[in-house]
């Protein structure tokens, strides 16, 4: 029997080995040149600040498999449904078969250009949190005009939790991100103010609240409990920030060397264009939705065809694996049952 | 003296109308403001009133807005309205070469072909009836285009034809038996005693071959007269209402009477000048994205007129003015919907004393304003400081530090009295900085600054003085092969009437694709304030579907004039670059 996977970031590269090691022939298709998806960007991970790309080179390490082909730098461009078997055109020009198909297409962060009130491509200092993570893999933090910032800014819910971006959801993992970030960069810049602007602290993990509370008490890092409602740039190149802070009830004027916008998640182009192709349903919050929230969290409306990591909801890596492994639990039910 | 008992039920009919009328519009105009009043009398011994009889012969006769905007429409429109009319007055005047006499009462040009002994010639009198056949025929081909309307609506072009009432079904059948009842009284008769031209002469002798004409020629008038008086009883109580209603309002709005902020007896004469036509129902984004068919003013006006429960539809409109634009009648849509918009939210002066006192006077001339919207779009700010930079403009950013809303989202949720204390506020610190003329990024504030504020400078959209500026020489563009697509936000084109500005700055820095959506028929960006109730998600569909409308003309770049319409169509993630013209301005000198 074989399954076919799109899209080959963890949730795909795990899916696609426990499948793999469980007998089954795995196609896995993945549209970048490398497999890894968003990890690749990353450079430390919470809770426990594991490396990023250490945990990526594990995940592709096992692709490795004899049962699994890995097709790179490919698309489906159509997905036919033929006796009970899949065929996935390619844009290779290969045709795969399988009796199931896994999508595993995950998100894509909320583009801050879209929030232009807080200057994102306007004003020089202003990055996302993706960049950030970028200067921590160079280690290199300084400002536009080549300074080392005296204060930073994180701004919570970029994107997310916004009727005004049409994302009502959480994203659940900037809040923990934020302060890790904030930690990350405090051993950079012992000397800084880091601040961050939140509406609520979302700490859901286990570990999370207590590096909150490390944060705040051995990291220095102040939380600002208000909602940013724009910026504007000075002379000095630095940001302006207008926000309230709803604790103390005062409007709150400030000047920012650098500001980190914690962009949301979305789901991926790519997973929206296979949920036309396949006619799978999307939830209210945009992500595509699962055929029940408690007992067929891989299901989808479509027979035979599954989900597997953040395309189905925001999920930080350790949800985003063991999704993957029930993703491969499921499918492999339903080969045996289609097998009789 | 000509009478015969048939008449009655017309005379009847005609009379209980004219009083009727008469008693309902003098109620109406009752209550118009003393300074209504006085605009009236200023304005009715003027050319104005010529032009109003003018727009009644164009609008409620010939129906030439209709014509316009659909040939078939308008033709069947024509039919019935030149036609009816016609047939009154050159009825009329055939009755009285025939008879002059003063006191002929109105039945006997109506029923001219039953009076008139056929053997008696008389001045013209073939040519008259000759032409009484020609109009007769025209009217019942506008009959048959009705009909065939009803049928098959998209044959003609219309998506959908108005719901009716079963009322309405009963008079419009009505309304379509007189004319056919017409023809065959007419028929009858000259198939009789002769008379008659091409059609009813023809058909005359068509039906003596086989029908008992003697028998019924005289039934036959008495049901035509009894069409006519049941169809003017019924009338006030009909759509038919705007037919008379129509009228009056044509040469109220010539004399400036206007719709004000409170539902009034001006509001009345709306009310019952629609003719349902529908031709807003396809204008609206709210049907054709959002599958929402029962909002549009059509439907909206008759809830109102006949009390029937309107609030979400008073709510479920984004007052785009989408609509307004192309209603025959030019009824004011969005200025009625809002007289039932509730006063809900209380604020007092003490609200905004924490606001700083008005920035100091200032030496510029200019005074730039970026507006609340504006500074949810720094990009647009950056562009105008940098084209007041390159263009050597003397200018001061008044709000660079924040300001208080201009107040219109609050007047198109019908809280006037809280628009009032903003407005007030705002318009302090504007006039403090002593500047002569206001340019504003934004549309809303725009148009508020224009209608309401009473400013004492000059106030310009930065699209008229980007204009300006281009046309002064004082800004330099390069050559550029950029193609543009321009979205007109609809508070500037169809709300502050400005299309020529944003298409000469397209022309003169960019190529400018033309569109299906130029001036008046612009998109709605899905975004605006005025909509109560739809939601995100929805908002978010309009935005797409106009997106994509202006996408399929492949310009490099959409240009929009509004901080809120640049924001909404950033929010679909399309491919498309959306820019404010004064980015784009900006970038090209
Ligand atoms: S996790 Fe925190 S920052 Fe992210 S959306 Fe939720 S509340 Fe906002
Ligand atoms: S509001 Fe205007 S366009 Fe709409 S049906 Fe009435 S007359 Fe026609
Ligand atoms: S103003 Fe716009 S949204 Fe409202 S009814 Fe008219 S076309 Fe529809």
């Amino acid at each position: 029997m074989s399954v076919i996977i799109i899209g080959a970031g963890p949730a795909g590269c795990e899916a696609a080995y426990q499948l793999a090691q469980a007998g089954e022939k795995v196609e896995l298709i993945e549209q970048e040149a490398q497999p890894g998806g968003n990890l690749n960007n990353w450079y430390q991970l919470f809770p426990d600040r594991k490396s990023a790309q250490e945990l990526n080179r594990q995940l592709i390490l096992r692709l490795e498999h004899p049962n699994i082909r890995l097709h790179l730098g490919c698309m489906p461009t159509k997905i036919d449904r033929r006796e009970g078997r899949f065929e996935v055109q390619l844009n290779d020009g290969a045709l795969l078969t399988g009796q199931a198909l896994l999508i595993a297409g995950g998100f894509q962060l909320f583009n801050a250009h879209r929030k232009e009130e807080y200057g994102y491509g306007i004003y020089e200092n202003v990055i996302t949190s993706v960049e950030l993570e970028n200067f921590f893999t160079n280690q290199r933090i300084q400002t536009s005009t080549g300074q080392l910032p005296k204060r930073v800014g994180f701004i919570h819910c970029v994107g997310s939790r916004d009727e005004k971006t049409c994302n009502f959801h959480c994203s659940k993992l900037c809040c923990v991100t934020a302060v890790k970030q904030a930690i990350e960069l405090r051993e950079i810049l012992p000397e800084a103010e880091i601040l961050c602007f939140y509406m609520d602290m979302r700490m859901f993990g286990p570990g999370y609240e207590e590096m909150y509370r490390e944060a705040q008490e051995k990291y220095r890092i102040k939380f600002v409990r208000g909602r940013l409602s724009e910026a504007s740039e000075n002379k000095a190149k630095q940001v302006l920030i207008k926000a309230e802070d709803t604790l103390i009830g005062k409007p709150l004027k400030m000047t920012l060397d650098l500001m980190v916008l914690m962009v949301g998640m979305e789901l991926s182009a790519g997973s929206r264009q296979l949920a036309e192709m396949t006619g799978i349903e999307k939830a209210t919050n945009g992500f595509l939705r699962v055929k029940d929230p408690h007992f067929a969290t891989n299901e989808t409306n479509q027979k035979g065809i599954f989900l597997a990591g953040s395309c189905s909801s925001p999920m930080n890596l350790t949800d985003t694996l063991t999704d993957a492994r029930s993703a491969a639990l499921t499918i492999r039910e339903y080969l045996k049952h289609i097998d009789l | 003296m000509y009478y015969d008992p048939f008449v009655l039920p017309f005379t009847l009919g005609l009379n209980i109308l004219l009083i009727y009328l008469i008693i309902k519009y003098a109620r109406w105009i009752r209550t118009f403001s003393t300074e209504d009043r006085q605009t009236i009398r200023r304005n009715i011994f003027t050319l104005k009133t010529w032009k109003a009889g003018k727009e009644v012969f164009l609008e409620s006769l010939v129906h030439h807005k209709i014509f316009r905007i659909n040939p078939f429409l308008g033709y069947m429109h024509l039919c019935f309205g030149l036609g009816w009319f016609l047939l009154i007055v050159i009825g009329k005047i055939e009755s009285l070469v025939y008879h002059t006499s003063i006191f002929n009462p109105p039945y006997f040009a109506i029923f001219f072909r039953y009076f008139h002994p056929a053997k008696e010639t008389f001045p013209g009198s073939n040519v008259f009836a000759f032409f009484m056949d020609l109009i007769l025929l025209m009217i019942l081909s506008g009959l048959l285009l009705a009909w065939l309307k009803r049928l098959y609506s998209k044959a003609l072009g219309l998506k959908r034809t108005t719901r009716h009432r079963p009322f309405d079904l009963l008079i419009l059948t009505v309304l379509w038996l007189i004319f056919p009842l017409r023809f065959l009284a007419e028929s009858f008769t000259s198939g009789l005693r002769g008379g008659g031209s091409f059609l009813t002469h023809t058909a005359g002798d068509f039906f003596n071959s086989f029908l008992p004409i003697e028998q019924l020629s005289y039934p036959a008038w008495w049901a035509y007269s009894s069409a006519l008086g049941l169809f003017f009883l019924l009338l006030p109580f009909s759509r038919y209402m705007h037919i008379p209603t129509e009228i009056v309002y044509i040469f109220l709005k010539n004399w400036e009477v206007r719709q004000g902020k409170h539902f009034s007896g001006i509001s009345q004469f709306q009310l019952y000048s629609c003719s349902r036509c529908g031709i807003c129902i396809d204008r609206c984004q709210l049907g054709s994205s959002l599958g929402m068919t029962d909002t549009q003013p059509v439907y909206f006006l008759k809830k109102l007129r006949h009390g029937k429960e309107h609030s979400i539809l008073v709510d479920n409109c984004l007052m785009c003015g989408r609509c307004e634009a192309a209603c025959p009648v030019d009824l004011r849509l969005n200025a009625l919907r809002l007289t039932q918009r509730q006063e809900d939210i209380r604020i007092t002066k003490s609200t905004y004393e924490y606001i700083r006192p008005a920035a100091a006077k200032t030496t510029a001339k200019v005074a730039y304003f970026a507006g609340c919207m504006g500074h949810l779009t720094p990009g647009v700010i950056r562009s105008m400081q940098s084209i007041f930079h390159k263009a050597g403009v003397d200018y001061t950013f008044i709000d660079e530090g924040g300001s208080i809303c201009c107040g219109r989202p609050m007047m198109l949720s019908g809280n006037h009295h809280t628009a009032a204390i903003i407005q007030e506020k705002n318009k302090a610190s504007l006039e403090a900085s002593g500047a002569e003329l206001l340019v504003t990024s934004c549309p809303i504030c725009y148009k508020t600054f224009k209608e309401d504020y009473r400013l004492d400078m000059q106030v310009l959209h930065h699209t008229e003085y980007l204009d300006i500026l281009l046309r002064e020489g004082a800004l330099h563009p390069h050559c550029s092969d950029i193609t543009t697509v321009f979205h007109n936000p609809c508070e500037l084109g169809r709300g502050c009437q400005v299309y020529t500005a944003p298409e000469h700055i397209l022309q003169t820095i960019s190529h400018r694709i033309a569109t299906a959506y130029e001036g008046k028929d612009a998109l709605c960006c899905g975004g605006s304030l005025a909509n109560l109730h739809i939601s995100p998600q929805q908002r978010l569909q309009l935005a797409e579907d106009a997106l994509n409308a202006y996408a399929a003309y492949r310009p490099d770049v959409l240009v929009t004039a509004c901080p809120l319409c640049k924001k909404t169509f950033s929010q679909p993630g399309s491919s498309l670059p959306v820019q404010d013209i004064a980015e784009l301005v900006d970038g090209q000198c």
